[in-house]
């Protein structure tokens, strides 16, 4: 592998001390390129029969290029990137679920992954029994999981249905159940692909917690996440996939950083209506607001443009999303909820008013989708807007009063 | 600490044993899964496994024997049929289970890894809880019909574990095909069903001797004959098969394994991304 492929930047650790140490890994699909790849004997034979000749029909896409890492132990890895950036596949090489095309990975222990609650396990079999068998499979001795039952039905709480078959469990029972024995996995490696968001709140913050223990006992953790504040939370450092590569590496809120920016790219990529998702039978022109800043509590007014199409039969809506600097959606403004039907016959002007939630003070990203009963245009990242860093609020707090939310609450508080 | 070192496969290779060692717990949770959901809900349950083949043996007993009048030896009809049955049933059994194994594991093979070979190993294992009953059931009908197996008995266990190697071999080949290509699926049941009666297991070796020799020869050449002879040998009492058969056996059983074990790691790289 050649050396332009290395990171921008590496952490500075001899490989014998890295607990995972990834030198010029690459992973590459074959996508069929009819779209169709035979599926039985016999239409293999067919398609060879009729074309004895084509070599290939494939068209070749790299899911990862040239990837080097090194992660000391002790550290809680996060790996962020847009959507289809090879975050999940880089996990999954790790953890040996696809093997890779090119280059090396070397493990100085055992892998433990927590990719997707559940899977493995069995609805007939009872809670206890499916805490052996999804314990065995995450790779545990049974010795191991005797030893760490007791913990692992106490952090999941369902003591009392041990003995039911999980097909009846609720899905927080069943959820809980499942990650409590990946939490419990003993392996020095461990992987985890988005998996903490589940559970109620409580459950979260207990997740949480037990990850980061983990990484605190001199265990090695790799976190895939979109989640920015679970990143935050338990990553220690953390590396940006870009279409493959591996882009930077380095502190969490550098990386963190790389993957705000991106949006910013993405916004301007998508000005051009031809390269936006939807089927383009009608497009928004622009997504304009009021203001380039406003107040928290102000009313923020927008105004879509959508041009028309003679051709479209029947009248379309408009939904307007307002994303915080994370990329959670903070308002998801949508015309059906409030009888907004527009005629495709002619260019539209709308205007969204938007009165509450109040804003945190920030930056927001605007997407706007024209819609029928399929998605007409989706453009992400339509507008921007900034919000000040005022208080809506009478009293001057400390940030820690409104650290907590994501929006600001129009409330009050009365001794009664 | 052991370092694993994951590269990009090569074209042949075998299986990692020590990881495969290391998994065990796995192919025993697996089984064990297995053997529970089948008998878990079910209204006659556990009965199944001693009704199934005493049906089999009976509908064979009255079909080649009481209809057609076919020789056995000596032996009683329905004791020769169920001992036929209880190889051949451990055959295709672990075939039919192991090759949908795979298929039938798909969402844990595209997420988690796990040496991957030992989804269609533990199949075997409910098969092989089948088979003691069945076997258990045979003894009783030796003792009901008084016949003295004798010594060769004792000879039993080599045969059944050879047995269970050749079936695996082919049932590890076919579910690792059948990931990519179902109608192996469909084509397999077919497959046994034909293996079922071009094998001598509801009728004798001896009951061909009337063919021309061309399709003689095509008995005596079919590996499961050889199976059944030994079967039948160490549990009637038997002719001792020929020394060229056993060795056959033995050979035949372990490159079918080999093979089996060498096509499952070919197509095993690409399971996560084409199931």
């Amino acid at each position: 592998m050649g050396s332009h492929q290395r990171a921008q930047y590496a952490p500075n650790v001899s490989a014998s001390r890295s607990a995972v140490s990834v030198r010029g890994l690459g992973k590459t699909y074959r996508i069929g390129r009819s779209g169709h790849r035979p599926t039985t004997v016999v239409e293999a034979v067919a398609a060879r029969l009729r074309s004895p000749w084509a070599k290939s029909r494939f068209t070749e896409f790299d899911a990862l290029t040239g990837v080097d890492l090194d992660v000391p132990w002790g550290e809680a890895l996060g790996i962020v990137g847009r959507n289809g950036a090879g975050k999940s596949t880089l996990l999954k090489l790790l953890t040996r679920v696809t093997a890779p095309t090119r280059g090396r990975i070397e493990l100085a222990g055992r892998m433990g992954s927590l990719l997707e609650v559940g899977t493995g396990f069995s609805g007939e079999l009872t809670g206890r029994e499916n805490i052996y068998l999804n314990g065995a499979i995450l790779g545990m001795s049974r010795r191991e999981i005797r030893s760490s039952f007791d913990e692992i039905v106490a952090f999941s709480g369902v003591e009392k249905f041990l003995d039911t078959p999980v097909k009846r469990y609720s899905s927080g029972m069943y959820v809980r159940l499942a990650f409590s024995v990946a939490a419990h996995l003993r392996t020095e490696i461990l992987a985890i692909d988005e998996v903490l968001a589940v559970g109620d709140a409580e459950f979260q913050r207990k997740s949480l917690a037990k990850m980061r223990d983990v990484a605190k006992d001199g265990r090695t953790v790799l976190y895939v996440s979109h989640l920015v504040p679970t990143v935050t939370a338990l990553c220690t450092s953390a590396v940006y996939l870009d279409k493959g590569r591996l882009t930077y590496s380095g502190s969490v809120d550098g990386a963190l950083d790389v993957y705000r920016r991106s949006f910013a790219q993405f916004a301007a990529d998508q000005q051009d209506p031809d390269r936006r998702p939807g089927t383009g039978q009608l497009r928004a022109g622009s997504v304009v607001p009021e203001s380039d800043v406003f107040d928290p509590a102000e009313t923020k007014r927008f105004v879509l443009g959508v041009g028309s199409s003679p051709d479209l039969v029947g009248s379309y809506f408009v939904s307007v999303h307002v994303n915080d600097a994370s990329g959670a959606v903070v308002a998801q403004c949508d015309s059906r909820a409030v009888g907004g039907w527009y005629e495709p016959s002619k260019e539209q002007e709308i205007q969204l008013t938007l009165r509450a939630p109040w804003l945190k003070p920030g930056r927001y990203t605007v997407d706007a989708f024209v819609c029928q009963a399929g998605v007409l245009d989706a453009w992400e990242g339509a507008a921007t807007f900034e919000v000040l860093p005022a208080t809506p609020y009478p009293e001057m707090t400390l940030d820690e009063a409104t650290a907590q939310a994501v929006v600001l609450a129009d409330y009050d508080f009365q001794g009664r | 600490m052991a370092t694993v070192v994951i590269t990009p496969p090569g074209r042949l290779g075998l299986p990692r044993w020590r990881e495969l060692w290391a998994a065990r717990e796995v192919m025993y949770r697996f089984g064990l899964r297995d053997v529970l959901l089948r008998y878990r809900q079910t209204a006659v349950g556990v009965a199944w496994v001693v009704i199934q083949p005493l049906l089999g043996a009976g509908i064979f007993a009255l079909v080649f024997g009481a209809v057609a009048g076919l020789p056995t030896n000596g032996v009683p009809y329905f004791l020769f049929s169920f001992m036929g049955m209880l190889a051949w049933n451990l055959f295709s059994q672990t075939i039919a289970r192991s090759s949908a194994s795979l298929v039938a594991n798909q969402a844990l093979v595209a997420k988690v890894f796990f040496p991957r070979l030992l989804v269609p190993l533990s199949s075997s294992l409910g098969v092989l809880l089948d088979y003691a009953v069945a076997l258990a059931l045979g003894a009783l009908l030796l003792v009901v019909y008084g016949v003295n197996p004798g010594w060769a008995v004792l000879l039993l266990p080599v045969w059944t574990l050879l047995l269970l190697l050749f079936a695996l071999g082919i049932g590890i080949a076919a579910s690792a095909v059948q990931v990519k290509y179902r109608d192996v699926g469909y084509v397999m049941p077919w497959l046994l069903q034909m293996g079922l009666y071009a094998t001598p297991v509801a009728y004798s070796v001896e009951a061909t001797q009337d063919l021309p020799p061309a399709a003689q020869w095509l008995f005596q050449a079919n590996p499961l004959t050889w199976f059944l002879e030994a079967y039948r040998w160490s549990l009637l009492g038997q002719q001792v098969p020929p020394t060229w058969q056993i060795v056959g056996m033995v050979v035949s059983s372990l490159l079918v394994l080999l093979g089996g074990i060498l096509v499952f790691q070919r197509y095993e790289r690409q399971f996560a991304d084409v199931i």
